[in-house]
């Protein structure tokens, strides 16, 4: 793959290229451009997040206390349902990949995607997918209401008219997805600046070129199992109706066959931000390259052999509840290295603690505690009494929300600079991760109490000896909610101005995107970096790309 | 947690349960405790890697500071290091994953049951069947709880004893016996779940998953549906009541001659408005209340009332028709005419025709359901 | 081919009318299901028709003008590449299904293996393959027969494997620049694909009405006609491909060198090939 770079002969500015986007809203709509699609994405996950936030806050106090004070359970039920679609399908995926359109062409010397028409394709299907999944809510019977993982025959059978609409939302969700990874994976293979190998790549480029071929996994298998919901709803097939000869747990095998590779998809692209953020603060190459970027590998590896250990109580025979916990808990070794990896990279660095690196650091400790309770989950015993409690719960918003979204945070303090031009406001970041940090672990630790001690998952209403827990969560629910409001403060004050940043504002920073000016020409590296950029802004160690 | 069999006092249930609620129970048969000790062996270790993952961030953060003049080291790898993080972390693994196969295996052997219940999970309830006993009744939330938990109501989650976990009729098992569950589903997923009998199991429609255990002490032990099924999943509470084999028999002899009693009392009864209304009144509660509640509301945009209602106060041959067959369009109305017989149907339906202020005055004959069917 | 430097087409409104056509064609069909108008269904399909032939329009134009060099050609096999290994995983998908069901569900319900309780729900079922008798055959329409696999399916098979060699025939004779055989073998393609929809359609129609196989008939039924419908797609479409094809050769397009369109529609062809024969070995067959 590698000799193909060698060969290519890039020449001054490409011919259709030479003129920026047409202005306006119509040039948003049209246009072709890495960045312009990568802010499109990034703004229409901001703003999911903030619809997606407001149903967690809607949800949450209703469960402030005791008895049901602002819906009905119904309700209640698609409000969950849509928060989890929301914050999955439109909030996080949206923001790693408009990372990705933005980052890759910057960081391997690219002036483009490789295929810019594809790419605004990509986009633009998802405000129509949003649309078609909220405007189930004004429908009859409410928006759809089976949770994010409408298993059958809740579903299907008993769905309501809007669990059509979610399921046309998510095969259009889908194919934006699959679009958006063939995309990735050939600007990755096929675009990267002469004398850059694989090996090479900055880690965030890794992370996505894996994450690729996780979303060509796992995409077109949940736009199966979501034809079948929809065929077993209208044309009479009995997938999932034993009364055919069907099983609703076989929905469940395939809708995990690409759940649970979809959770690394989340988490793969947070690796290779915090693997980029850790080394610039600390002032000090990523320690073990070779070995992160194997266990990425790994992970996605292992990704697709641990489906059913979201099943340990669908009655599974043995042999198989025991492949699946093994399986999974392997996935805590590959993990592990990660983990240890980054705090040797900052071991003996020289340390200094920006907006980002306050939240990557907040990514390692608070994503080991989401991965250990993960690991309890794998231990089938004790998942027999997690499994639909709060417990799972809690962790899945440690790994999404001080996983993912905390990482997706970090990414944009560190590269909004170079984006925009301009230096955010470094007090009101801090500010910003504080107030998070703290507020986050009120919301979502005492969670895992209220699980073991007995509250069911998707409950408008519960049971007394829970009060307390789900008070303490509100209330930090509602602090991490207004958190986020500095942060949009932040995100719009430093577009709009500030102090200028400088080609390279963070110092400990390496890689080619540093060595453009900020914010960068509107295509990128017209002409590729030079051999000896590739270089020096390259890993130094192992020898791996002096090569060449 | 268990407590012992009896009234229980109203007053400040929530403190009283608060206090103890912080942790997974010990749980009352083998099969809990076995999962307890899964459990906290998870915890302990687990809390022992975060002990050590921030102890080592604190460590870095505290000592490699910029501001502190530290000057970065040039190193950017280590195989020994890494294959000693590789290898502990697995070996943790492997000590974790050793006992728990012993648990598993364990847990999941089944052996010859001295009393078999068919559970049936069921929108929003859930039925128990003791096939060899032919007994079978619904178990449903307690009105007191569903008064409250409805929004509006002025009446306060604080003053129901139990709020949300307690049920008309509990589930009757012996203890010191072998006991297996049959557990099956009418509808959707529903799951099967007492904390202190050790795990859940899913209902699943069309299948019958089992669940084996001994239940070692007396006591009531509670639980709720844990897996999605519509409107009414947080209003599907289970209560077993365990009690020594004895009184097990004794209760069962009871209850058998109890609903052969009715069968027999009630069928050589004439049919009559005050009988039809009677039975009525007691199946719509047990099967139908869950939905169209009992006072006859429904749930707005989601279940018709049944007050008022056009089916209701239209013919009596369509509104049997619609009980017999269930609707064509929405299939949470299902056939009742699978599950129960002419009389019982006939007296549900008069009585639908006659409460909340319906009163058309019909009265539905057994000879009428029969023909409808 | 040029060499020019790595081709970045200018704003297009095609993608987004792509989508706005795509979206509006599911959306208006989930509305047809709730019976609702066809109009804004057709409307999509319409929008979505018009403003792919307008992309698919362009990018030609652009590839007769020579504007994509020998990295924007990799660019296009790693697109489809991958594009047709995520197709790959849909099909797998209800492959999955079919194993699950009868490898598992039907023989639990039937009283056999892991979850064999199951059957002291269904005491009258009995599990076999091909399901002609449901668990509740009341509810669904039970056919007569299966569908075996001589006969149609037989020859659908020789058809489509020999689509196959006359498409790569037709690869060869474009690298030889040997037009003549070219456009014959394409047309050969095209027709061979055409009788194989033909007489899809003719076992279909056989099955709804002779043998009452329908998609209503339990899990037989089910997978039988979602994965040789959604292959019937994939044929259909590669067909209509194919025919885009024929018409850029008679346009003269293609060279021995440059005809990355035409290898991508074999490619695809190839796949929709070897997608039947595991059709034909698991469906039909065994
Ligand atoms: C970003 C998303 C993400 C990530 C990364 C993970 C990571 C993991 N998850 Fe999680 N998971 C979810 C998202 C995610 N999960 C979601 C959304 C659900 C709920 C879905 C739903 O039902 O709605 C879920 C549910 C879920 C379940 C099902 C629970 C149930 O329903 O009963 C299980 C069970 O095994 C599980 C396990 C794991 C494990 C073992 C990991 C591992 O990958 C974690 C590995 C990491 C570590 C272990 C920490 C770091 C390691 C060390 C510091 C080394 C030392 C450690 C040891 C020696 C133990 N997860
Ligand atoms: C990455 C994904 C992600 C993220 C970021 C979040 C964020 C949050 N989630 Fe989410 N959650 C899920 C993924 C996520 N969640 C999933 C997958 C489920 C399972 C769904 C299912 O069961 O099917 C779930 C379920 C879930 C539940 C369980 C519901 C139940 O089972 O009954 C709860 C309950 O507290 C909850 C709470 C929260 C809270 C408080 C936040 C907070 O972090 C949100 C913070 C709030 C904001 C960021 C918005 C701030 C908004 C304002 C201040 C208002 C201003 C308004 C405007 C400007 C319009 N979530
Ligand atoms: Cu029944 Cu939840
Ligand atoms: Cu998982």
């Amino acid at each position: 793959m590698s000799e193909a770079n060698g060969r290519t002969v890039m020449g001054p500015a490409p011919a259709g290229a030479s003129h920026g986007r047409p202005r306006g809203l119509w040039g948003w709509l049209v246009t072709t451009n890495h960045k312009d699609i990568g802010t499109l994405y990034l703004v229409l996950s901001l703003v999911m997040l903030f619809a997606g936030g407001l149903l967690a806050l809607l949800i949450r106090a209703e469960l402030f206390q005791p008895g049901l004070q602002l819906m009905q359970p119904e309700l209640y039920n698609s409000m969950v349902t849509m928060h989890g679609l929301t914050m999955i399908f439109l909030v996080i995926m949206p923001a790693l990949v408009g990372l990705a359109n933005w980052q890759i062409p910057l960081m391997i010397g690219a002036p483009d995607m490789a295929l810019p028409r594809i790419n605004n394709w990509s986009f633009w299907l998802l405000p129509f997918a949003a649309l078609l999944l909220w405007g189930g809510l004004l429908l009859p019977r409410g928006g759809p209401d089976a949770g994010w993982t409408f298993y059958a025959p809740l579903s299907s059978t008993f769905g309501p008219p809007s669990m059509d609409f979610m399921i046309f939302a998510i095969h259009l969700m889908g194919v934006s997805s699959v679009m958006g990874a063939i995309n990735i994976v050939a600007t990755i293979v096929n675009l990267r600046a002469p004398g850059m190998r694989l090996i090479a790549m900055p880690l965030f480029v890794w992370t996505w070129l894996i994450t690729a071929f996780l979303l060509l996994l796992a995409m077109p298998v949940l736009a199966g199992v979501a034809t079948m919901v929809l065929t077993d709803r209208h044309f009479g097939t009995s997938f999932f109706n034993a009364a055919g000869g069907g099983d609703p747990v076989l929905f469940q095998h395939v809708f995990w066959f690409f759940g649970h590779p979809e959770v690394y998809i989340m988490i793969l692209p947070a690796f290779g931000v915090v693997s980029e953020i850790i080394p610039a603060f600390s002032r000090k190459p990523l320690f073990g390259r070779e070995s992160m970027i194997l266990a990425v590998v790994a992970i996605a590896f292992l990704s697709a052999i641990v489906w059913a250990h979201h099943m340990f109580t669908v009655g599974m025979p043995v042999s198989g509840q025991l492949f699946f916990m093994y399986a999974t808990v392997v996935i805590a070794i590959p993990t592990a290295i990660k983990v240890f990896n980054w705090i040797a990279t900052m071991w003996q660095g020289s340390l200094s603690f920006e907006t980002p690196m306050l939240w990557a650091i907040g990514f390692v400790c608070l994503f080991t505690v989401g991965g250990l309770s993960g690991v309890m989950l794998a231990n089938v015993p004790a998942d027999y009494q997690y499994q639909d409690t709060y417990f799972v719960v809690a962790h899945l918003h440690y790994v999404l929300v001080t996983g993912s979204l905390f990482a997706i945070v970090a990414a944009i303090y560190f590269w909004l600079p170079k984006w925009t031009g301009h230096r955010y406001d470094e007090r009101l970041g801090k500010l910003h991760f504080w107030l998070s940090a703290v507020s986050v672990n009120l919301a979502f630790f005492p969670m895992h109490f209220a699980g073991l001690a007995g509250m069911p998952r998707r409950v408008p209403d519960y049971a007394l000896q829970l009060a307390d827990f789900n008070l303490v969560s509100s209330i930090g629910a509602f602090v991490f909610g207004l958190a986020q409001l500095v942060f949009l403060w932040v995100v719009v004050q430093t577009i709009r101005g500030g102090e200028p940043a400088g080609s390279r504002p963070w110092d400990g920073a390496r890689g080619l995107e540093w060595t453009l000016p900020s914010p960068p020409p509107y295509h990128s590296f017209a002409t590729p970096p030079s051999l000896e950029v590739v270089m020096a802004e390259g890993p130094t160690d192992h020898g791996t790309a002096a090569q060449t | 947690m268990s407590e012992s069999d009896g009234p229980s006092p109203a007053a400040a249930p929530a403190l009283a349960d608060g206090l103890l609620h912080w942790n997974l129970p010990r749980g009352v048969t083998s099969t809990s405790q076995q999962v307890y000790a899964m459990h906290m062996m998870v915890t302990w270790v687990s809390a022992l890697v975060a002990i050590v993952v921030f102890a080592a961030v604190l460590w870095t953060v505290v000592r490699y500071r910029r501001s502190r003049g530290a000057v970065p080291a040039g190193f950017s790898g280590h195989l020994g290091l890494e294959v000693i993080w590789t290898l502990v972390p697995a070996l943790v693994l492997i000590g974790m994953a050793i006992p728990t196969t012993r648990v598993l295996l364990d847990i999941n052997r089944s052996g010859s049951a001295a009393v078999t219940v068919r559970v049936t999970g069921s929108q929003w309830k859930w039925h128990y069947a003791y096939p060899d006993l032919g007994i079978g009744f619904y178990s449903n939330l307690k009105d007191d709880s569903r008064e409250a938990s409805r929004k509006g109501s002025n009446r306060s989650p604080q003053t129901v004893p139990h709020y949300l976990s307690d049920v008309d009729r509990p589930l009757v098992l012996p203890t010191g016996l072998d006991v297996r569950l049959q557990i099956a589903s009418d509808d959707v997923i529903h799951s099967w779940w007492v904390p202190e009998l050790g795990f859940k199991r899913d209902a699943i429609p069309g299948f019958i998953n089992l669940m084996d255990f001994v239940i070692d002490s007396p006591g009531i032990y509670r639980g709720q549906c844990a897996e999605l099924c519509g409107v009414g999943h947080a209003y599907m509470p289970i209560v077993v009541q365990a009690v020594a084999p004895d009184a097990f028999k004794t209760w069962a002899l009871a209850e058998q001659q109890r609903q052969a009693a009715l069968r027999s009392e009630s069928a050589a009864r004439p049919w009559t408005m005050a009988e039809a209304l009677t039975q009525g009144q007691a199946t719509y509660e047990a099967i139908c209340a869950a939905c169209h509640q009992k006072d006859g509301q429904g749930l707005p945009g989601a279940f018709p009332a049944l007050k008022g209602s056009k089916v209701v106060a239209g013919p009596i041959a369509e509104h049997i028709r619609l009980v017999v067959h269930g609707s064509p369009k929405n299939p949470v109305m299902r056939a009742f005419g699978k599950e129960m017989d002419d009389r019982q149907l006939a007296g549900l339906i008069t009585y639908e025709r006659n409460a909340w202020g319906n009163n058309t005055g019909d009265l539905a004959t057994p000879e009428q359901v029969e023909a409808a069917r | 081919m040029s060499e020019v430097p790595y081709y970045v087409p200018p704003p297009s409104p095609w993608p987004p009318l792509t989508a706005l056509g795509l979206a509006l064609m599911l959306g208006g069909l989930a509305h047809v299901l709730h019976q609702g108008h066809w109009l804004p269904m057709a409307a999509g399909a319409l929008i979505l028709i018009y403003a792919i032939v307008r992309w698919f329009g362009a990018v030609i134009g652009e590839t007769q003008a020579g504007v994509y060099n020998a990295q924007a050609d990799r660019t296009f096999r790693i697109g489809m590449a991958w594009f047709i290994f995520s197709e790959v995983l849909f099909f797998a998908g209800f492959f999955g299904a079919l194993f699950y069901l009868r490898e598992f569900s039907v023989p639990w319900l039937g009283g056999y293996g892991a979850k064999g309780a199951a059957h002291l729900l269904w005491p009258d079922f009995v599990s076999q393959w091909p399901l002609l008798e449901m668990p509740r055959s009341a509810d669904f329409r039970v056919p007569r027969a299966a569908m075996g696999p001589m006969g149609i399916p037989a020859i659908n098979t020789a058809i489509l494997l020999l689509s196959g060699l006359t498409v790569t025939l037709a690869l060869w004779a474009l690298k030889r620049d040997a037009r003549r055989p070219l456009t014959a073998w394409l047309v050969a393609t095209i027709a061979l694909g055409a009788t194989f929809i033909a007489l899809q359609v003719h076992e279909y129609l056989y099955a709804y009405q002779e043998l009452g196989l329908t998609l209503r008939s339990g899990v037989y039924g089910s997978t039988f006609f979602m994965l040789t419908g959604f292959h019937g797609l994939h044929v259909t479409l590669g067909v209509i491909m194919l025919l885009a094809i024929l018409g850029r050769v008679l346009k003269g397009h293609f060279t021995p060198r440059e005809h990355f369109g035409f290898e991508a529609v074999a490619l695809y062809w190839h796949f929709v090939d070897v997608v039947w024969l595991g059709l034909y070995l698991f469906v039909y067959w065994i």
